[in-house]
């Protein structure tokens, strides 16, 4: 990890580059750090904090927040006083380690590579300049990104919503959206920053949340753009259930009632009413842009720039900027919210690793293997480390008195107390002590084990120890934090949890892992866009690979698509994708070919392929669901009553034969949402509104005389695809809006089809006799129950599947060994279907590429002796884990088994064995019990 | 396309995108050198309060 560094130079090709880098000073020494924050407390220079959006002050010697990685602090050479005038050095002084160092040098240093991966991110725009909206002048007029530290229980105000100008909670707070985005009047930004509407809605049902019902949210908007996965269900959660209010409209100016801080907003209703009403609070949604360093950037690498000054990349080769090596992804690529520049990201570490591939593993160092002390029979010598935590728990708790307590306690043979007990120089200690002491089990008295236990178990391992010999006490978290304002109690409590948690270590034993090989081939469900993506990117990796397609072709719902917003032929680069996959020798493809049967799990499926009546069994270590969805049939809008009423997909089937019809037609309309964002399929289908606004754009470009409408409800032409509508208004489109409980009738009479639809500025009806008719239909994903079954994976109520996490696993599922990618995992564009493609590859090859996992040994195990073959954990495991000996087994017949590679280790069947017979590792009955008796001790008091 | 190629690969950029992308490629058996200008990993999603639609905590 080098920080605060910058790209000077890259020279070399694609495989074998030279970087050069130049590494600015720190002046604390990372090693000697132990960010005990003495130096901070006491530096006399405070500054504008950078983190908080210059909401808060911090010091010249700082850490950005409290999570840091690395934990280290930094002095701020612009503004310490030693750096810049020569005196002061108060940190080097109070530095308990020594680490602050003013004579460290910027250096440059060179770095051989054989790929590179953009991800510079983006920079929130300035609205300094937007004189209309006041925000240099108001105080009370802050930005999005302000809005969020407000927020945050870290912000300058600790999540408690108040006015800059003077603290004041808010009544009433407005959202601008589109503040430096979509206008090409005050900024150059004709691109829609895609992230906006979401985070705005957002944050007015967090700072409803916060303030309660009483606060008035209302966000000012031109289209609301929902199109992300389960987006819309908040927005309409949003609007009908936390009560935001939605209104249509761009505000021209604002202005401020003199010494109040409130500020009048006039803005004009969709009726054409001109309504006056006074926010407390005005936040705007400001949109991303490419900062002027990552232009430079750019222009360094010699790499192409979009319109919108993003990294050009390809509809297929979505994260391959225009120099061959260097990939790109994150809101560099594109304006782009967290899921979707997660996929970016792992579709770039593949796309890099299809060409290094040959030199995998080689510059990697394998961690020596440590031999395990067996501490089976021994007596336990419990050492226990109290943490202090900096102040955060010796502010309240009195460290001290708790590790006195501590050594007093049965079976502790050692304890001391750590400023920072997860400091890389108290894991050295932590190593030596353990040796030195004869430790066998251990317990920190400190943080959450969700965050550190994994620190402290390698920690153990390295000094011989089982890892499960192991124990945290959350002192902080749920002692000190929240006990803050009664420290004797507190460390009453800490006493408590300490006492507790040596009872359950003291009879803890060590546990083993299970080994687990992993088959290197890998399976793909689907030879559509993103199937294909997926096993080219894993062929190209080195591993074997087979499609699984029902049809009798590749290529999916592809095979209807025209053309790609950029002109290109899809038809064309289709046959190219579907001949590459045809010539890859690690690419075997079964078309017409079902799957009918699947047995075992992570690393070593068997999966039973049907093909014309013939079953045959494929073995891999690896799934990826590319399942891919279908067009909506709609039964609205007169379908299937006349030839000139066409689905999205039919007019795409015409284009591409050249159908007369199309070039004759005087006038086309286009009718959007059909079938989305409606009570029953409250999603919206993300691609319709660009599809159609490419298509009318098209007809417009083969007939300047034809008459083209669209009639939709927000126009959703995300990130650069803007531009096609800006385009299409230009060419003289016309745009039509309308609601959901006024939807446009169509009907067909005397050989005309005809449209009404209510004119949103007319208000009155207006009718359109049409030659051409386009329902721009939802994507529906292919519901195979059956197939979810087979690999343990979730759908939603949509029927789409469900990811591991919505923002940082998008392309992979809860289930192990299972990845997911393209149509069945959300409506996507083809680029996007390309990199998920790409990311899931990605994603399965870390585990492919450990070739072993080990398993937790935190698991359930059974006692054949006391099982009654009762089968409720059999039938109660989300994961399969349990199942029963065969009857004609020699041992056991017919009891319940545990796989220990399946087991989670929830508890679950544990909870429910009405034997007793089930016991789960590292949590087993007694040690639980003898926490609660320790805990007893104090209630009996 | 170089002869000899270098199993490292080089990260431009701390935030949320590019740690996955250094993460996945350090488990797929690459070195992984992440260079950020800042003092430390996480971008502007370390800022961030909650993210929708689930409303986890950002951090």
């Amino acid at each position: 990890m080098l920080t605060l560094s910058e790209i000077k130079s890259v020279k070399g090709e694609a495989g074998n580059f030279q970087v050069e880098v130049l590494r600015h000073p720190r002046y604390v020494d990372e090693q000697k750090c132990i960010a005990c924050n003495a130096c901070a407390e006491k530096c006399p220079k405070k500054i504008v904090d950078h983190y908080n959006m210059g909401l808060a002050k911090r010091k010249s010697i700082y850490v950005e927040y409290a999570q840091a990685v690395p934990l280290k602090y930094r002095i701020d050479p612009a503004s310490c006083i030693y750096l810049t005038k020569g005196k002061c050095g108060a940190c080097k002084k109070l530095c308990p380690t020594g680490a602050v160092d003013f004579d460290q040098q910027p250096q440059l240093q060179t770095y051989d590579v054989g790929a590179l991966i953009l991800s510079p991110g983006f920079k929130p725009f300035d609205p300094t300049d937007f004189d209309s909206y006041q925000y240099a002048k108001l105080p009370n007029v802050v930005t999005s990104m302000e809005f969020e530290r407000l927020l945050s229980a870290s912000g300058p105000t600790m999540g408690h919503i108040t006015r800059p100008s003077d603290g004041k909670d808010p009544k009433k707070i407005a959202w601008f959206q589109c503040v430096g985005s979509r206008d090409v009047n005050k900024c150059d930004n004709f691109y829609c920053s895609s992230v906006c509407c979401m985070y705005a809605v957002k944050e007015a049902v967090i700072a409803k949340e916060h303030a309660g019902d009483d606060l008035d949210c209302a966000v000012f908007y031109m289209d609301i753009r929902t199109h992300g996965k389960d987006f819309e269900r908040y927005y309409d959660a949003a609007r009908d259930k936390h009560g935001v209010r939605f209104l249509r409209s761009r505000v021209h100016s604002i202005t401020e009632i003199s010494d109040t801080g409130d500020m009048e907003v006039r803005y004009v209703t969709e009726d054409g009413e001109l309504k006056v009403e006074i926010f407390d609070m005005i936040v705007l949604s400001i949109g991303l842009e490419s900062s002027e360093q990552q232009l430079a950037l750019a222009q360094k690498l010699d790499l192409k720039l979009t319109d919108g000054k993003f990294c050009q990349t390809g509809t297929f080769a979505p994260v391959e900027t225009s120099r061959k090596g260097i990939y790109v992804c994150g809101a560099f690529q594109g304006p782009k919210d967290i899921p979707q520049a997660v996929v970016d990201s792992s579709a770039a570490a593949a796309a890099a690793s299809e060409i290094l591939s040959p030199s995998r593993n080689c510059l990697t160092k394998a961690k020596p293997v440590i031999p395990q002390t067996d501490v089976r029979g021994e007596r336990p010598r419990v050492g226990v480390f109290v943490c202090s935590c900096g102040i955060n728990i010796a502010g309240v708790v009195d460290v001290k008195a708790v590790t006195e307590y501590a050594a007093g306690l049965p079976y502790v043979e050692y304890t001391t107390n750590n400023l920072f007990a997860c400091s890389q120089d108290t894991q050295d200690a932590l190593t030596q002590i353990i040796k030195e002491k004869n430790l066998n089990r251990i317990v920190v008295a400190a943080c959450t084990p969700k965050t550190h236990e994994p620190l402290f178990q390698e920690t153990l391992t390295n000094a011989g120890l089982n890892k499960y010999l192991f124990e945290m006490a959350n002192i902080r978290n749920q002692d000190s934090w929240v006990h803050k304002n009664n420290p004797e109690l507190a460390t009453e409590k800490a006493k408590d949890l300490v006492r507790m948690a040596v009872s359950k270590i003291s009879l803890g034993d060590a546990l083993e892992e299970a080994e687990l090989n992993i088959n290197q081939t890998a399976m793909i469900v689907g030879g559509g866009i993103a199937g294909m993506s997926a096993a080219r990117s894993l062929a190209a990796q080195g591993y074997q690979t087979h499609i699984i397609e029902k049809a009798d072709q590749l290529g999916g719902q592809a095979r209807n698509l025209y053309q790609t917003l950029a002109g290109e032929d899809v038809q064309a680069k289709l046959d190219e994708m579907i001949a590459a996959v045809e010539a890859e020798a690690n690419i075997q493809v079964h078309l017409n070919t079902q799957i009918a049967n699947v047995e075992g799990f992570v690393g070593n499926f068997k999966s039973t392929l049907s093909a014309n009546g013939k079953e045959n069994v494929l073995e891999h270590g690896v799934v990826l669901m590319a399942t891919g969805a279908s067009p909506h049939q709609p039964t609205e809008y007169a379908y299937g009553k006349d030839p000139r009423i066409l689905t999205a997909l039919e007019l795409d089937r015409k284009l591409i034969a050249d159908d007369p019809m199309i070039k004759e037609a005087q006038t086309a309309v286009f009718i959007q949402c059909v079938g989305s964002r409606e009570p029953d399929r409250p999603y919206c289908s993300r691609v319709c509104c660009t599809h159609a606004v490419d298509n009318a754009l098209h007809l417009k470009k083969t007939n300047p005389d034809m008459n083209v409408f669209v009639l939709y409800r927000d126009i959703r032409t995300y990130g650069e695809k803007e531009m096609a509508y800006k385009k299409a208004r230009e060419a003289g489109v016309l745009f039509v809006r309308f609601s959901l409980d006024n939807k446009p009738q169509v009907t067909v009479q005397d050989g005309k089809v005809t449209v009404t639809v209510i004119d949103h500025v007319l208000g009155r009806p207006l009718e359109l006799e049409t030659d051409l008719l386009t329902l721009a239909t939802a994507i529906i994903p292919n519901k195979d129950e059956k197939l979810a079954q087979f690999f343990k994976v979730p759908m939603n109520a949509d029927g789409f599947f469900v990811e591991r996490h919505a923002k940082l696993g998008p392309s992979e599922f809860a289930t192990d060994g299972a990845f997911l990618c393209g149509l069945a995992h959300y409506p996507k564009p083809i680029d996007e279907s390309i990199a998920q493609g790409k990311a899931a590859a990605a994603r399965a090859v870390t585990l492919l590429a450990r070739e072993k996992i080990f398993t937790s040994g935190n698991v359930a195990q059974t006692d054949p002796m006391n099982c009654s073959r009762c089968g409720v954990c059999v039938s109660i495991c989300p994961y399969s884990a349990p199942s029963f000996i065969a009857q004609d087994a020699r041992m056991n017949p017919g009891k319940a088994e545990i796989n220990p590679v399946l087991c989670k280790g929830c508890g679950l069947c544990v909870a429910s064995c009405r034997s007793g017979a089930i016991h789960l590792k590292g949590f087993d009955n007694d040690q639980i019990f003898a926490q609660i008796f320790s805990l007893d001790e104090v209630i009996g008091q | 396309m170089a002869n000899n190629v270098i199993g490292a690969a080089m990260v431009v950029g701390g935030g949320i995108a590019g740690m996955q992308s250094a993460l996945d490629l350090a488990d797929s058996g690459y070195y992984v050198y992440l260079v950020e200008q800042g003092p430390s990993i996480g971008g502007v999603m370390s800022q961030l309060d909650k993210t929708f639609p689930t409303n986890d905590c950002a951090m």
